[in-house]
């Protein structure tokens, strides 16, 4: 494969491309809700009125107004239909013929769209995620040329750290530094890992970039391994995400058969294999020494670092390892220079970041927005606030490793640095809007539960430390709890954030200690004057 | 051969071998860190905090068996924050299973009983959870008494390690974290394990105990398990 003959794929892809397309969204959610259904209904309805020549149904990425779907867009006009029934379909294809559609008309300018900026999700809901001709015609792999042919490793990495990139995965450690450490780092293999293990509660970002695009993730990795020196990659996707797999497999295999990955790429001394590895459902595995375990066929528990992986990591080797939008920023870095992305955001962060929007909000589904946008911007405006006439009462960001951050500071910029100073994180992009009906003691001890079942067991702090949170908040939910028994749960939450061995434990309190402190009021509420008093007499 | 480094801990300066710990510098020093799952002759896996100790200024919270000196290293081993801390996590580890001495094995030869001592714990300020877990004695020889497991792994380490056996695992997680033998098989019926013994002297309490031992019978010869290593890194053995 060279420069030409991927035009020449782009080229066929954009001659058999029809007038009309109706662009039915295929990610998880829509295709739950029964998009397949009615992509065939749209089907059987162009070959019923003859319109094959001039129409085309396309199985395309997310459309991103998930709580609509299944969603279907008609192009080149930009009509976006809501809860389309497959009866509906029909009526559809007979608007190209003068008709009046029976399915809903949603508003494609509505600010949930039109406050969106698109790198990350830029081909999601029009590229179909399994043809990589679709891909290769929207302007992919020509990053990956660009690289492999005209630029030497030193130069990728050092054009990403220009960029200012920050791995998207929730620490926000400069991108082009962890690259640099990796190509620095001595070693006969290294690697290049992905990380799909997307688990937390309400979090759906990496699933729609891997469902809507694998191979923007493909090609971002590629470029990630000629950066770093590694001919392997590893994909590390949750088994809960049989969709995603599935695509990821089908691209794999179809950027084999174009020579785009395997060997010689581009005709390039540059070889890259990508192999995926399932996850069992841990989320302590999205911890990256506990994932590098569970890669390697061990039990998935963390490791203390350093070393860290960009020096020790798979069997030893230095190891890069970036979460899955991470590596989809990367393609357009390269396209259009680092420069256009450090233009994008904040001061300290760059470029855009995807959040899934869900909970108490109308509006819920993916957006992907300017760094530096207020969360009342996101919530309020692109979300459309709390359904059925509620007030919003909280955000929580970053899942249980983050925390909740209420309505009157909602007027913060998110970027990495502010969402810390207010006790939560950016995380990997979840975001879930509560609203006045919710008990934040509730929320606290969900999360607590959560990361409860989720630990490895491995360190004392996290194993016993949430065990025991999780019954002080059930103490005080059930009333059993007192005054003095406030300060016993904040020093257990300290004492579990700073002696736990990975991150998991470190952060685990977070949403306690972020309730708190935003909502100590609701705890107070709860708590029995003299209740420690009354058990301790009772010989409790 | 690794320069040697030069550090303070505690406010003594001292030297110290460059690959080596903080905790065995440390100890060679006769500052003695707080530690459960570290056992002499096999890996190091950071995993009961017990031996965390304050790096640097601002400090950051490290596990001194994992932590490999660095020249000019500021090592605090015994603060307020520190003992808290300790504290703290023996009291989990009391609440989280059946530790009550005055009927175990081990009594008066347990590690644990030890580090709460050592850590000032005269009562445990959490809930007893206090699970009701089985007790496998399927083995001819020994026994595990998993109310008893804090979960430290020096069975698996040194089964793994020393004796090259892997009989022992851990399997679960969470609270619900065991260790097991086989693929979670009664032990009595392991077609891997060699009945070496080595994970009943590894064991700082009473979870795994010689059949027939009864309450504060259970000593442990430590020395077994250092002499097997230190044998087999001088090269004793080479016929």
């Amino acid at each position: 494969m060279d420069l030409a003959e991927l035009q020449e794929v782009a080229d066929r892809e954009a001659a058999a491309s029809k007038a009309v397309r109706f662009r039915v969204c295929s990610a998880a959610g829509c295709l739950s809700s029964g998009a397949l259904e009615v992509r065939s209904g749209l089907e059987d309805a162009v070959e019923r009125e003859g319109l094959g020549e001039n129409a085309q149904v396309c199985a395309v990425g997310c459309l991103r107004l998930c709580c609509e779907g299944p969603l279907v867009r008609v192009d080149p006009d930009g009509t976006l239909y809501e809860r389309v029934a497959p009866d509906q379909a029909a009526s559809i294809v007979a608007t190209l013929k003068g008709g009046e559609p029976s399915a809903r008309r949603g508003d494609a300018d509505r600010p949930f769209f039109s406050l969106q900026r698109s790198i990350v999700l830029e081909n999601s809901g029009t590229v179909e995620p399994e043809r990589i001709e679709s891909y290769i015609a929207a302007g992919g792999y020509r990053s990956l040329h660009e690289v492999v042919r005209e630029m030497n490793p030193a130069e990728v990495v050092d054009l990403v750290t220009r960029s200012g990139l920050r791995g998207r995965g929730g620490a926000g450690y400069p991108t082009g530094l962890k690259w640099g450490m990796v190509a620095k780092n001595p070693g006969p293999h290294k690697f290049v890992v992905c990380n799909a293990d997307e688990g937390d509660p309400g979090a759906f970002m990496d699933r729609t970039v891997l469902e809507s695009d694998p191979h923007r993730v493909l090609e971002g990795m590629a470029i990630a391994a000629y950066a770093v020196g590694a001919e392997q990659g590893y994909i590390y996707v949750r088994g809960e995400y049989p969709l995603a797999i599935r695509r990821l497999e089908t691209g794999i295999r179809q950027a084999r058969r174009l020579g785009l990955l395997g060997t010689q790429i581009f005709e390039s001394p540059f070889n890259f294999r990508v192999d995926l590895r399932i996850g069992a459902g841990a989320f302590v595995c999205g911890e990256e020494t506990a994932l590098i375990a569970s890669i390697e066929g061990r039990r998935g528990v963390p490791r203390p670092r350093p070393p860290y992986p960009a020096a020790s990591g798979l069997w030893g080797n230095p190891t890069l390892i970036n979460n899955v939008e991470t590596f989809a920023n990367v393609p357009p870095i390269i396209r259009n220079g680092p420069e256009w992305f450090a233009s994008i955001g904040t001061a300290k962060s760059k470029g855009t970041k995807v959040f899934a929007l869900a909970g108490k909000v109308r509006h819920t589904g993916i957006v992907e927005v300017p760094m530096g946008t207020t969360l009342r911007t996101i919530v309020e405006t692109m979300g459309g606030g709390a359904p059925d006439g509620g007030t919003i009462k909280a955000v929580q960001t970053g899942g249980p490793s983050g925390g909740c951050i209420p309505e009157d500071r909602l007027d913060t910029p998110v970027d990495y640095e502010s969402l810390a100073q207010l006790g939560s994180i950016m995380g990997s992009g979840g975001m879930i809007v509560m609203d006045q009906g919710t008990n934040m003691v509730e929320i606290a001890r969900f999360f607590i539960g959560f990361c409860m079942d989720e630990s490895c067991g491995k360190c004392i702090p996290c194993r016993a430390g949430t065990v025991q949170l999780h019954r002080m908040l059930s103490r005080i939910i059930d009333g059993e709890a007192a005054e003095e028994d406030l300060e016993p749960l904040r020093a257990l939450c300290e004492m579990v954030k700073a002696a736990s061995l990975c991150g998991l434990g470190q952060s685990a309190p977070n949403p306690v200690l972020s309730t708190l402190r935003y909502f100590e009021d609701e705890y107070r509420q709860l708590l029995r004057p003299g209740a420690g008093a009354a058990a301790a007499s009772a010989g409790r | 051969m690794a320069t040697v480094k030069t550090l303070s801990i505690d406010g003594r300066m001292i030297n110290a071998g460059g690959d080596q710990t903080v905790l065995e510098a440390a100890a060679e020093v006769g500052i003695a860190i707080p530690t459960l799952c570290h056992l002499d002759g096999v890996a190091d896996v950071g995993a009961c905090r017990l031996c965390l100790v304050e790096v640097g200024d601002p400090p950051r919270l490290l596990p001194a068996c994992s932590t490999e000196v660095f020249e000019a290293m500021v090592v605090r081993t015994d603060t307020e924050r520190l003992r808290g801390l300790r504290r703290m996590i023996v009291e989990l580890l009391f609440a989280e299973r059946n530790h009550v001495c005055a009927v175990c094995v081990a009594n008066g030869h347990c590690e644990l009983q030890d580090l709460a001592v050592r850590v000032g714990m005269d009562h445990v300020r959490f809930e007893y959870v206090h699970p009701g877990l089985p007790v496998d004695i399927s083995h001819e020889r020994f026994g595990v008494d998993h109310n008893r497991c804090v979960l430290c792994t020096r069975c698996v380490r040194v089964c793994d390690q020393i004796e090259g056996a892997h009989t022992w695992d851990v399997a679960f997680r969470g609270a619900g974290a065991r260790v097991v033998t086989d693929m979670h098989q009664p032990w009595g019926t392991s077609q891997t394990c060699t009945s070496c013994g080595k994970c009943m002297q590894a064991c700082p309490t009473g979870a795994i105990f010689r059949k027939g031992a009864t309450v504060a019978e259970m000593e442990r010869d430590r020395s077994i398990l250092s002499f097997l290593v230190t044998a087999r890194e001088k090269k004793q053995w080479n016929v």
